[in-house]
This record gives C-alpha cells, sequence and structure tokens, in this order.
C-alpha cells in the first residue's frame, strides 16, 4: 500500500470539507450561523450532476451548483437576518429543505451512468518535488487546485483587506459596524449567499471530481456537518481549516483503502479478514470530529478566543448591541 | 377597556393558529412545487388525505407513524426549552432499540408484561446514554451539542450495522448465504398488544400519557423548572444556585431516553426485530429528525406535540399513497417538511411583532393595569 497515493486521493476528497468549510467561515465571521451546510452541499452536487448530464459541460454544471446552492442559502438569509428568526432552527430546516428539493429534482439521476468529468492535471515542475509534488501536484482535479488558492486568498481577504475588516466588523460588532455606515444587513446576506455557494461547490467537487454521481443523501454522508465543526476546530482561521480539511479527507481515504490488500505492513490485513472491523472504521471520522471538537473547544477557552462575538444574534437596529 | 380585552383574545388566538397558517403556506408552495413537477396538485393532496386518514387502517397507521415522532419530539421538548438543541434523535433511538432489543431476545423466560416493561426501560436508558455523553460534552468540555449529537447519530448506525450482522445476527440468518443483517423475532408474547384490529399498538397510549407526564415534568417539577430557568438565562440561574451544568446534562439525557423510547417502540410494537439497510432512515423512518419537526411545529408544548405529530405521521403516510398515485418521489415530503418548518419560524416574526405592538398601545393607554402584557406573564409562566 502506497501511502502517498492514499494521500494524494485524501487532498482530493479533503478539498470537499475545505470549501464547505471556508464557505461556513465567511458565514460564521458576519454572524449568521448556517447549519444548512449538509443540505446546500447535496443541492450543489444534484445540480452539478445533472446539469452536466443534459448539457455535457461540467463548467456549466459547476456554475450552477453554485448558484443554486446560494440560491437556497437566501432563504435562511432572509429568515434570520430580515424576520430575525432563531438561526439555528432555521438552518435545521435548510437541511431538511436541500435535502428533500436535491432527492426529489434527483430521481432517476443515479441510473444516469458516466458523465464529462472536470479536467485532472499535473502541474509541470512542482510534480518533481520529492513526495509533496506527487501528493499535492499530480493528477489532482482542478478544483484541487482551486482549494490551494482559496485559503490564502481567504486569509488575506478577511485579514488584511477593508471588506474584510467590515466582514469582520459586522460579525463582531455589528451596532458599532452599522454606526460606522457599513449596511450590516447587506453584507450578512451577502456572506450567507458566499457561503451557499461554496457549498454548492463542495457538492460539486463531489459528483463531479471526488466520487462521481448521484447517490442520493448518501453523496455527502455528513460531510456538511463535519464541515461545521471543521469550522469550530479552526477557530475561524483559513488556513487552520485547511488543514482539518486535508487531515480528514486523508483519513476518509485511508478507511477506504485499508480494506482493500491482503497485507499491511509485512502483516495479514486484519481490516480484510474480520469485515466487521470496517463497521469500526466507518466510525472513526466521526469520532474524530468529536475529538477534534474537544481540542478546538479548549484550545479557544484557553486562548480566550471564540466564535463571532455576534454569532447567533440577529442585529436589530436600535436595540441594545451585543 | 373592554375592546382591549376583547382584541386580546383576538390576538392571542391569532398566534395560537400562526403554525396552522404556516403549515397552510407551506402546502400551498409544495402545491406549486408539484404543479412544476407537471402533477395536479389537489389530485395530490387528495391522494395524501386519503392515505392518512381515508379508513380506518390508513388512520391507524397515521398514528403508528406519529407514535415515534411523538415521543421524540417530546425529548426536544426538554431539551429546546433547556437551550439544548439535540439532533441526536436517530442515534438515540436505534441505541435505544438495540438495548431493548437485546432484553427481548434474552430473557425468553420471564413473563410478557415484565419483560415489555423492561425492554421500555432499556430503551429509556440506552438513549439517556446516547444523549449524556454528548450532554457531558457540552456541559464540561464546552462542545457544540449540535455537531456532537450528529456525530452520535453516525457511530450509531455503525454500531447497529456492526451488531446486526456480528453478535445479533438472526442465527437461521447466520447460517444462510444472504445473512440479512437483522435480529431474530420476539417472541409474540413480548410485543406490545394491539389496541384495535389494526397495526395502532399499545406505544401509541403510552406516548400521549408521556405526553402529560412531560408536561406536569417541565410546568408542576422543580426539575423541569429549572432546566427551563437554565434555557432561558444561564448566568441567572448560576446566581440563583442552580448548578448549571448538571441540568445542561439532563435536559439532553431526559430528551435521548425518549427517543431510546420510540426506538424501543418500534421494535416491539411494529417490526418485532431489528433489521439495518445500512442507513439510520432505514430503522427510524427519519423520526428522529421528523420529531424535531413536529415539536417545532407543537410550539415546544407536549400537549400540543400530539396533534402536531399526528399531522406529521399524516404527511409520512399519505406521501406513499401521493408517490402511487400521482407518481412523484415521496421524498417531497421531506422537502415539505422543511417548508413548514421555516413558515413556522418565519411566523414568529410576525408574532414578535404584534407583540411589541401591543406593548406600545399598553403603555400609552394609561388605564390599563400593569398585566395588560399578558404574553410576557404567560412566558413566565407557561413558557409558551
Amino acid at each position: 500500500m502506497d501511502f502517498t497515493v492514499i494521500l494524494q486521493a485524501g487532498i482530493a476528497s479533503g478539498t470537499v470539507l475545505l470549501f464547505a468549510t471556508i464557505g461556513e467561515l465567511f458565514s460564521e465571521r458576519a454572524g449568521v450561523l448556517n447549519l444548512g451546510v449538509e443540505g446546500m452541499m447535496l443541492i450543489g452536487a444534484m445540480s452539478a450532476f445533472s446539469t452536466t448530464i443534459a448539457t455535457g459541460n461540467p463548467w456549466l454544471g459547476v456554475l450552477v451548483a453554485m448558484l443554486f446552492a446560494g440560491l437556497i442559502s437566501q432563504i435562511h438569509a432572509f429568515i434570520v437576518i430580515t424576520l430575525q428568526a432563531d438561526q439555528v432552527v432555521s438552518g435545521l430546516s435548510l437541511t431538511f429543505l436541500g435535502a428533500g428539493i436535491s432527492l426529489v429534482l434527483g430521481e432517476g439521476l443515479s441510473k444516469a451512468g458516466t458523465v464529462a468529468l472536470l479536467p485532472d492535471f499535473s502541474i509541470p515542475l512542482l510534480t518533481l518535488i520529492p513526495i509533496i509534488g506527487k501528493i499535492f501536484f499530480t493528477n489532482q482535479s482542478v478544483l484541487v487546485y482551486v482549494g490551494y488558492l482559496l485559503v490564502p486568498l481567504s486569509w488575506y481577504y478577511i485579514n488584511r483587506t477593508r471588506p474584510g475588516l467590515h466582514l469582520r466588523a459586522v460579525g463582531e460588532y455589528p451596532s458599532a459596524a452599522d454606526a460606522l455606515g457599513i449596511n450590516v444587513f447587506r453584507m450578512r446576506y451577502f456572506y450567507v449567499f458566499v457561503g451557499g455557494m461554496l457549498a454548492g461547490l463542495a457538492g460539486a467537487t463531489i459528483s463531479l471530481a471526488v466520487s462521481p454521481g448521484w447517490f442520493s443523501e448518501l453523496t455527502t454522508g455528513g460531510q456538511g456537518w463535519i464541515a461545521i465543526g471543521l469550522v469550530i476546530f479552526a477557530q475561524w482561521d483559513p488556513f487552520r481549516a485547511a488543514v482539518g480539511a486535508y487531515a480528514f479527507g486523508a483519513l476518509r481515504r485511508l478507511i477506504l483503502d485499508i480494506q482493500g490488500p491482503l497485507v499491511l505492513l509485512g502483516f495479514a490485513n486484519p481490516f480484510y479478514y474480520n469485515p466487521y472491523l470496517g463497521f469500526f472504521l466507518q466510525m472513526l471520522p466521526y469520532l474524530f470530529t468529536v475529538v477534534v471538537l474537544v481540542i478546538g473547544s479548549r484550545e479557544a477557552m484557553r486562548k480566550r478566543i471564540g466564535a463571532p462575538a455576534a454569532l447567533g444574534n440577529p442585529y436589530v437596529r436600535g436595540e441594545r448591541g451585543k | 377597556m373592554k375592546k382591549i380585552i376583547q382584541s386580546e383574545w383576538v390576538s392571542r388566538l391569532i398566534d395560537a393558529s400562526l403554525p396552522v397558517f404556516a403549515a397552510l403556506a407551506a402546502l400551498l408552495l409544495g402545491a406549486v412545487m408539484l404543479f412544476l413537477l407537471k402533477v395536479n396538485p389537489i389530485e395530490a393532496y387528495k391522494a395524501l388525505w386519503d392515505g392518512a386518514f381515508g379508513s380506518t387502517n390508513a388512520f391507524a397507521e397515521t398514528l403508528v407513524k406519529a407514535t415515534p415522532l411523538l415521543l421524540v419530539g417530546l425529548g426536544i421538548c426538554i431539551s429546546f426549552r433547556g437551550d439544548v438543541i439535540n439532533i441526536g434523535g436517530e442515534g438515540q433511538m436505534i441505541i435505544g432499540a438495540i438495548l431493548a432489543t437485546w432484553v427481548g431476545l434474552n430473557f425468553t423466560g420471564l413473563p410478557g408484561w415484565l419483560v415489555i416493561t423492561l425492554s421500555m426501560f432499556a430503551g429509556f436508558l440506552g438513549g439517556a446514554i446516547w444523549g449524556g455523553i454528548p450532554g457531558v460534552l457540552k456541559a464540561y468540555f464546552r462542545v457544540n451539542e449540535i455537531l456532537s449529537t450528529v456525530m452520535m447519530n453516525a457511530i450509531a448506525v455503525q454500531m447497529m450495522n456492526f451488531l446486526l450482522r456480528g453478535p445479533m445476527i438472526d442465527p437461521s440468518q447466520a447460517e444462510l448465504a444472504s445473512k440479512i443483517p437483522q435480529t431474530a423475532r420476539l417472541l409474540e408474547i413480548f410485543r406490545l398488544p394491539r389496541l384495535a384490529p389494526t397495526r395502532l399498538h399499545l406505544g401509541a397510549l403510552i406516548a400521549v400519557i408521556l405526553a402529560v407526564l412531560v408536561y406536569i415534568l417541565l410546568w408542576r417539577t422543580t426539575l423541569g423548572y429549572r432546566i427551563r430557568a437554565v434555557g432561558q438565562n444561564p448566568n441567572a440561574s448560576r446566581y440563583a444556585g442552580i448548578k448549571v451544568q448538571r441540568y445542561v446534562v439532563l435536559a439532553l439525557l431526559l430528551s435521548g431516553a425518549f427517543s431510546g423510547m420510540a426506538g424501543a417502540t418500534q421494535v416491539f410494537g411494529v417490526n418485532y426485530r431489528m433489521i439495518t439497510d445500512g442507513s439510520s432512515s432505514g430503522f427510524t423512518g427519519s423520526a428522529g429528525f421528523n420529531g424535531i419537526v413536529a415539536a417545532l411545529f407543537g410550539q415546544l408544548h407536549p400537549i400540543l406535540t400530539i396533534p402536531a405529530s399526528i399531522l406529521f405521521g399524516a404527511l409520512l403516510v399519505g406521501a406513499n399513497k401521493m408517490q402511487r398515485v400521482v407518481q412523484v418521489p415521496s421524498a417531497l415530503i421531506i422537502a415539505l417538511n422543511g417548508l413548514v418548518v421555516v413558515f413556522v419560524v418565519s411566523s414568529e416574526f410576525w408574532r414578535r411583532r404584534r407583540q411589541r405592538r401591543r406593548l406600545a398601545a399598553a403603555k400609552q393607554n394609561d388605564e390599563s393595569p400593569p398585566q395588560s402584557d399578558p404574553e410576557q406573564y404567560q412566558q413566565v409562566e407557561s413558557g409558551a
């Protein structure tokens, strides 16, 4: 078993989590918790796949996925920003809604067969770097490279640009931001939309690149929830989000691949000969998420950094700001 | 003066019926979706109605489907009132069912009533454990319970898949090549008695009795009062000497326990065995999620959750018929459930706005007595 191959595939599958996590990170930085990531990812995966079947153009699929998921996210935005309703309940309903819509529209898609997928390619020269070149820059989907770019760009945008400063202000102290003339409502709508689009992109990454096809709600298999967990682990920082996402991607691949070979590190592979162990392997990502949450929460407590201060609270003009 | 009182009654009536309007709005939007799927919405909704209420058997089936929703919903009432969000109903149902089934399959020498009672307690216990773990993680490690309960669902599913293929597999299946992942059937005397010549079973009655008990627990006991106090203001509760962390754990633990009982009644009242298709909804029918929807629709009030569960049970049963008659995917009901919640949450906005206006009106009216703010008063009293 070649571990670089597993890590290479792990990076690809981690890219799914990366997009969803960064998307949620933007939304939460603006003070809006969106628990509907799983639903929006399903919408994205379904619409990307079905658009590609209809048009034969996977790029169009990605575009439609991002727009459709972004559109769905605006339902949440309207309910929690304009109607000032509970963000948790609204986010949950978005999960149901997204799952329901994608299952209805995706009926029959699972038998659709193969479609044109997004291209894979290697980056010249960088592939020559030992190990790293193989893992990160050889035969990866174009979306994986998009992911590499997204991480530093998001960090720079949030921490070093003027709109990023506004974004943080809106999430930390909306009434102060409002007093400075920043349109809190419009900003929140916008970043919820960004979160929706990235969740849609995450869905498209699954159905058009990482594990092509539409397998109803199993397509995402709870990755939307893991992404929300990773935001906490990441402490709302894109680079930490990337570390978490790729580590989880690698773990997912490892679990799939470790059950294959007859011999593991010179011993008879217990995961091959005892199929029951597979169930426990399948638990690992979820157990890990819990562990990661414990670590993330403790560290946040110790360093006294936490969620954006206004996360979860509706902004009501004229009321005492929280 | 009299006019004000009258209008208060009217507005309270409007407040109470807001979820109904929300549901109607959702159904209307559902009709648009049906129309877009090139299906006659009237025909589809007629099939839905017939499927849910068209005959004695249909209605019994609706109640059978409503039972786990109500049980899960009762747990949700407790936890959400304590400001603890429990999304782990699916996993808690599974673990509760596993423990209950284990009791049912291993104590074959005992009398039926005893085994049924024991297994219901086993279900309660299983759910309590599975809900208590995220409770402890939240109270003492500050782990977000929404995420940990979702993760516990996934872990429970794999636990079920393992047990039903491994140690708990039906001995006769273990010998066959097919190896269907299911347990042996429960003895006939261990099954929950039927209430009528339909599939309606005692579990439905148990659930309704428990609804009353949960109402008493939440509004007539110290425990319930403290859970609600912690939910409304943890800091004030701490200053009042309530051990906040303990009540956070208790809220999740109790919430899980009711879901666990839902799982146990599914096994002992409906399937008489556990069987898995590899997913959680294969066993639970997504009751762990839909119970949340039902409780929210019932305004997190245990008694109102009874009709709410029946409504959603009807939607689920009716959806099957609708799927057969007009050929639409039954997943439409998942979307419809989502829409109902969307509208229920949104309708809160109008309730709050009207409340604000009433307060403003009361302030202007010097003659109005101090308690002319019934909403505020009610909020403390019944938490509604």
